[in-house]
């Protein structure tokens, strides 16, 4: 590193690109925490001022922050976090405990978790002792003993909230929410969920214990302040080493993002979703293509990182089916059809496709009804058909009942995309009737 | 001091004396002037009349009890002799702790005139066992062990000494003017006789403690009323629950036993029916021969046998007599009962109460092994069986490290009674060394441990559970002494912390359940607003609560009623969460501990549990059990311990109040935690009252069985909803006097709180939002004024308006569009359920109409998610890929009106 200062102004582009991408990367990847949260000005103060309540004055409270996936509430809460952690009297003063409803699947699991958090006197090491009513009755104690004016304030922050909810009898979260409402140590319960209706999952003494304070993050972000984002998002921070290099990119940066093929993607890419972790993805994609031959962003690589990241799933695999499977895929679109997507088995199936070999076949011969069966359980496998009935033992495999896991749009634009498919089939698959 | 052979076990006899006057009509029961005791087969007859001092039996035999005789009387059938008295305290039942409060040393035979109330003062008129003579309390203590008398100078309260009131003793001495004492035995009684044991040793070491006998006093009061054939029922019931019986039983079992009223008893009893007097009488005599030479012969073996085999003491049969279970303790005492008749010296040493016996056992061998020979019988050598530990240990005497030995390797002697009786002298003699011991370094932690290992390891038949069982039950007595319990005479029992590591050995012991403190201290409210939003969180404590005046009386009146009469009762309390249920019988427990305080009402003990915080219905046991006597075990032994306690009677036993918070959860598919919790109040000796909570009126109608609904009885109440009214009036209350609100704010959250729920919690919560709003909106946080309605509405927004009408309007354009194509689908099929693929052809004809790029079924998938994710369409399970069918979990007509201004 010390070299390049020296040199400053002028790196090799390998250089140049590697640590582009690697500032980048951290950027879109590491989600590491903004200055400040944009579009969230309000919440962002409403939960500081609660938690700095609670860590200042002792005052126990309880939040829910609410909003869709990738909304930002774990941002919002770790950018208040650090915030409040920078102040000099809280810092050594509050006890953070983080549990997360996908880790902590029931109460047992996450009251040891607490345990070890607040390292309690029951924690040797690492590991909590005691059964789990001996657990819950000491972390009770412990929060009981302790008084709003000595005791060090806990945060309890709650990923998955919803998840709690689902624990037997919501033991947690009464006994958490009661010690927010009563004169014992005081704690913060903070709660991230996506639901918008997790209040309707609390029972009615717990939700009564919740001070129903509820922080929304529902981003109205509009399409300009998405492109603006994705500038900035983009652009290399002032401190890069190289100068020129530096005006370079932000320039060409500047440049694509006016580009109108590159508006049209992004367009489409907000119209599907405002979250920035997509957003993030795509620009992942895109920045892995610049080289050193190609030391910018272009259109184009927008848009193919679109085109992967908008791609169907299922296309790829229909590419890869046999003649005989596509075949099979079509006779049972015109089951489909008849039967109005009603379920079929595979005997239904083979007729249909005989019907289609005697009458209108030119390039394709008679296979065995053993290797139909064949090409009919590997689309099952493929998961591409799937089966009805539950229990599968019972009936033979011919007469399982089956159900096609593919739109008719999916059939026909792979059959289009198909190398060397032949037109007979083709011709077969457009026909409306087999 | 004299020594009452009560361990002689023989049948003492009771009898009203006087003509009998009904003392009260109600109870039909009968006043009597005196009570003629008298010991079969002697001719001495001892007269206690009220006011005379008399000894009460308790299982320390060489210091029974001591009290004041106010009454006697019985019922109809004179069969039920029961004593009215004053309690006087030895020194040693005074808490170790509390000894220093005395400020000087004591007197060995001072007693102190006992004020609390925690003592039943009803006995057994059948547990006297003599008078004794009192010195009012200007006379000086005369030399100690002098006299048989105990003096009086001080009152006890079970917080301190205090200086006799004179009224009080004069008007007890003035009645009655003490009488000499006479005691069973005169010739044994006799003070002199036992220096070295008695002297000014101080007694507090293994005495066991006095509740367990003094209920064991009241335990034969209740049976006495039963006929003699129940009792023997009874009594082999007894023998059969051995790890269950409480040390009271075993103590009234044993006395009954020897008054040799069990028919099994009586046969063996009869074997030699002839001799019965002959040899009582013979034995007295031996007993009175052998007086002069005892302590002669007891200091020589002092001094001979020394110290090898000090953990001989541990079968000091005090400890043994109060504390082993019933199983273990009723054998050895059968064979008591047998020899009795046959060879009384030798049981005696059984027993093993005083030296002063065993020596006589051993002058009198002679005239046992002359007795011996003329009665051998399989009795004895089963006697001898069970004695051959303690045989061994004499044959091998030096050995100190092993003095217990295993049955098997007993070496047999021929001389069983000799050894026998030389080995009780032995004992007897450690103790004695014992004693000296603890004077000398006046710690009496030291031994008290080896002890209570040698008897465990030692009793070979003694079960863990029967362990548990007695130090448990000591445990549980000494909480039921109240105030001067916790720290009671170091009584040696099993220390409790051997036991926490058997039942829960994961957990360590010493940890204390704690937060870490805070290292600056948390800041006081500043402002106006900082100050009513503390005054108006849910966890400040009010002064007093508003709004539930008639629920706090109707359940004060309820809980001092049961407290004040000793009996218990069950009270069901319903209503919606926040409306003041806990709150309230808190309020009226701080009342009543204040009134208990103030001394207007017996002191009673608080508990509390909640159903919400334990893992499992039957946690309740070990929390009930945890809280009332700080043991943990499982929740099956809390459970029969909880039974037992609740099912005996015990005297200084006072009421518990149990508050059981969010019932229904304790709700178990037999319901058999609910059906204790309120069929414990009905038992007659329980004193329990419980109080329960729970949210839904009906609860005992819904999920009670019968027999439990039943128990729980129609005392109920039910705490409707605050009407706004209320609500305001508690805001006001709770802010007292801090302007912080327009008082039209105010009426708006409580109408609307009022209207919604009624739940206080949410009021207080709304009005604390507000005040938040209304600093924020203010420039700066100082200028801040009232909290008007437009912060009350802002808040009321926030808590109460649904978001799903936002999250529609800021959802992205396809996901507004997905929306759009599940209503349009919904109203084409006519259902409100569709699956992915129908609704995914509608969303691309959609968009074809609205411009826009189709989206791929990949794409159209993850929409459908991240709106499920949301809840605002309800999904299946995204294995069915696009067979997953789709509900809007909102109204049609919220997502049309939504999505309105996009489509504008």
């Amino acid at each position: 590193m010390s070299k390049r200062k020296v040199k400053e102004t002028h790196m090799p582009v390998g250089e140049c690109i590697s640590q582009v991408q690697m500032i980048l990367r951290e950027r879109f990847c590491h989600q590491r925490l903004p200055e400040k949260p944009v579009g969230m000005e309000s919440q962002h103060k409403h939960l500081l001022e609660l938690l700095r309540r609670t860590a200042v004055h002792g005052e126990s409270n309880s939040v829910l922050i609410v909003g869709p996936r990738g909304s930002g509430k774990t941002m919002l809460l770790n950018c208040v976090l650090r915030e409040l952690l920078e102040v000099k009297d809280v810092n050594k003063n509050v006890l953070p405990v983080h549990l997360n409803g996908l880790l902590q699947t029931d109460d047992r699991i996450a009251l040891k978790e607490i345990t070890r958090q607040l390292n309690l006197e029951n924690v040797v090491g690492d590991k909590v002792f005691g059964s789990f009513a001996e657990n819950l009755a000491f972390l009770l104690e412990a929060l009981k003993k302790g008084d709003r004016s000595s005791s060090r304030p806990v945060l309890f922050i709650l990923d998955e909230f919803d998840l709690f909810a689902h624990h037997k009898n919501q033991t947690l979260l009464y006994n958490l929410l009661d010690v927010s409402q009563s004169a014992q140590a005081p704690v913060a319960v903070i709660g991230l969920t996506c639901r918008l209706d997790v209040l309707e999952l609390l029972e009615k003494r717990v939700k009564s214990r919740f001070s129903h304070r509820q922080i929304h993050l529902l981003s109205s972000l509009s399409f300009i302040q998405y492109l603006d984002n994705v500038r900035s998002q983009l652009s290399l921070p002032q401190d890069f080493p190289d100068t020129k290099f530096y005006d370079e990119w932000n320039d060409s940066i500047k440049t694509l993002c006016e580009d109108q093929l590159v508006v049209d993607v992004l367009q489409s890419h907000y119209n599907s979703s405002k979250d920035f972790r997509s957003l993030h993805l795509l620009l992942m994609l895109a920045l892995s293509r610049v080289s050193a031959s190609k030391p910018a962003i272009k259109p184009t690589d927008l848009l193919e990182a679109s085109r992967v990241c908008m791609v169907d799933s299922k296309a790829n695999i229909l590419h890869g089916l046999s003649i005989l499977e596509l075949c099979l895929i079509i006779a049972m679109k015109h089951l489909n059809d008849i039967y109005e997507g009603e379920p079929f088995n595979f005997q239904m199936v083979h007729n249909e496709f005989k019907k289609f070999l005697q009458r209108k076949s030119h390039s394709i011969h008679n296979f065995d009804k053993p290797v139909v069966i064949k090409a009919f359980e590997h689309l099952q496998q493929l998961e591409l058909i799937k089966s009805m009935d539950s229990s599968t033992a019972k009936i033979q495999k011919e007469y399982q009942l089956m159900k096609l896991l593919l739109d008719h749009s999916q059939i026909m634009e792979a059959l289009q995309k198909y190398p060397q498919c032949p037109t007979d089939v083709k011709q077969w698959a457009m026909s409306a009737f087999g | 001091m004299v020594r009452y052979f009560t361990r002689l076990r023989v049948r003492r006899i009771y009898k009203w004396g006087g003509r009998p006057y009904i003392f009260d009509r109600k109870l039909k029961s009968y006043g009597f002037e005196y009570l003629n005791m008298s010991v079969e087969g002697q001719e001495a007859v001892t007269t206690v009349t009220p006011g005379q001092y008399i000894l009460i039996e308790g299982n320390d035999d060489e210091y029974p009890f001591v009290a004041k005789l106010l009454k006697l009387f019985g019922d109809e059938s004179h069969k039920q002799k029961k004593a009215l008295v004053q309690w006087f305290l030895r020194l040693s039942e005074v808490p170790q702790n509390k000894k220093l409060l005395l400020g000087r040393s004591p007197h060995p035979q001072e007693i102190f005139y006992y004020l609390g109330r925690a003592c039943d003062d009803e006995i057994n008129a059948e547990s006297i066992l003599g008078t004794v003579q009192h010195v009012p309390e200007d006379t000086p203590f005369p030399e100690p062990g002098t006299k048989d008398t105990l003096y009086v100078k001080l009152s006890w309260d079970t917080k301190a000494f205090n200086v006799l009131d004179p009224v009080l003793m004069q008007d007890t001495s003035a009645s009655t003017p003490p009488k000499p004492a006479l005691p069973l035995f005169t010739p044994c009684a006799s003070p002199t006789a036992t220096p070295v044991s008695r002297g000014p040793v101080h007694h507090a070491l293994p005495t066991p403690d006095p509740t367990v006998m003094r209920r064991a006093g009241s335990v034969s009061d209740t049976r006495a009323t039963m006929s003699a054939g129940k009792r023997s029922t009874l009594e082999a019931e007894s023998i059969h629950s051995a790890s269950k019986l409480s040390a009271s039983k075993i103590l009234s079992a044993k006395r009954r036993g020897s008054a040799a009223d069990t028919p099994g008893v009586r046969k063996k009893l009869q074997l030699s029916p002839g001799k019965k007097m002959t040899r009582a009488d013979v034995l007295c005599e031996l007993l009175d021969e052998e007086m002069e030479s005892e302590k002669v012969v007891s200091l020589k073996l002092s001094s001979s046998v020394s110290h090898s085999l000090q953990h001989g003491c541990s079968l000091s049969p005090m400890r043994s007599g109060c504390k082993t279970p019933n199983g273990q303790r009723r054998f050895p005492w059968k064979l008591t009962s047998i020899s009795l008749d046959r060879l009384s010296p030798t049981a005696l040493g059984e027993q093993d109460f005083s030296s002063t016996l065993q020596i006589e056992c051993l002058d009198s061998y002679a005239f046992l092994s002359s007795q011996r020979p003329t009665t051998p019988s399989r009795r004895k050598e089963s006697a001898m069986a069970i004695r051959e530990p303690a045989l061994g240990v004499l044959a091998e005497e030096d050995s100190e490290d092993s003095p217990m030995q295993p049955i098997a390797l007993t070496p047999r002697s021929k001389r069983k009674s000799a050894q026998l009786v030389s080995l009780r002298i032995r004992k007897q003699l450690n103790l004695l060394d014992n004693t000296q011991e603890l004077i000398s370094d006046g710690d009496d932690d030291c031994f008290v441990p080896s002890k209570k290992e040698l008897q465990s390891s030692s009793n070979e038949e003694k079960t863990d559970s029967e362990e548990e069982t007695d130090s448990e039950e000591e445990t549980v007595v000494k909480k039921t002494r109240g105030r001067n319990c916790k720290t009671s005479v170091r009584t040696p029992h099993k220390t409790p912390s051997k036991k926490v590591c058997m039942v829960t050995p994961s957990t360590p012991r010493c940890a204390t359940p704690c937060i870490p403190s805070r290292t600056v201290p948390a800041r006081q409210p500043g402002n106006i607003l900082e100050e009513a939003r503390a005054r108006l969180h849910v966890s400040s404590v009010p002064e007093s609560l508003p709004c539930r005046e008639q629920e706090f009386q109707d359940i004060y009146n309820f809980v001092e009623s049961k407290v004040m009469d000793g009996t218990g009762g069950c009270m069901y309390i319903s209503g919606v969460p926040g409306t003041g249920k806990t709150a309230t019988i808190h309020e009226v427990i701080r009342c009543l501990q204040h009134a208990s305080d103030m001394d207007e009402i017996p002191t009673f003990r608080f508990i509390e549990i909640n159903g919400m915080k334990m893992t499992d219905p039957h946690q309740a046991y070990v929390q009930i059990l945890q809280k009332l006597t700080d043991q943990k075990v499982t929740a099956d032994h809390a459970a029969a311990l909880l039974e037992k306690r609740f099912s005996n009677p015990a005297p200084k036993k006072e009421t518990t109040v149990l508050l059981v918070d969010e019932l229904d959860l304790l709700w178990t598919r037999k319901q058999n935690v609910m059906y204790n919790l309120f069929d414990w109040p009905t038992r007659r000796h329980a004193r329990l009252v419980v109080l329960t909570i729970a949210n839904t009126m009906d609860l005992p109608e819904r999920i009670m069985i019968n027999r439990v609904a039943s128990r729980l009885g129609l005392t109920r109440m039910s705490f409707q909803p605050y009407s706004f009214k209320q609500l305001q009036q508690i805001i006001t209350s709770r802010l007292n006097k801090v302007k912080a609100f327009e008082e039209d704010a105010l009426q708006l959250v409580s109408r609307k709180v009022a209207a919604l729920s009624g739940d206080a919690r949410r009021c207080l919560d709304i009005c604390r939002r507000a005040t938040e709003i209304c600093e924020h909106s203010a420039s700066h946080p100082s200028s801040a004024g009232l909290v008007k309605m437009s912060h009350v509405m802002e808040a009321l927004d926030e808590m109460f308006s649904s978001s799903y009408i936002t999250a529609i309007r800021c959802a992205s354009l396809q996901e507004q569009l997905f929306l759009r194509a599940v209503i349009a689908e919904f109203r084409r099929l006519g259902l409100e359920e569709a699956t992915f693929q129908q609704v995914f052809v509608q969303h691309r004809t959609l968009s074809r109409v609205e411009g826009l790029q189709p989206i791929s079924l990949s794409e159209g998938l993850a929409v459908c998610q991240r709106l499920g994710a949301c809840r605002l369409l309800l999904l299946e399970a995204s294995r069915l890929d696009m067979l997953q069918r789709v509900r809007l979990n909102v109204s049609q007509d919220d997502v049309l009106y939504a999505l309105k201004p996009v489509r504008d």
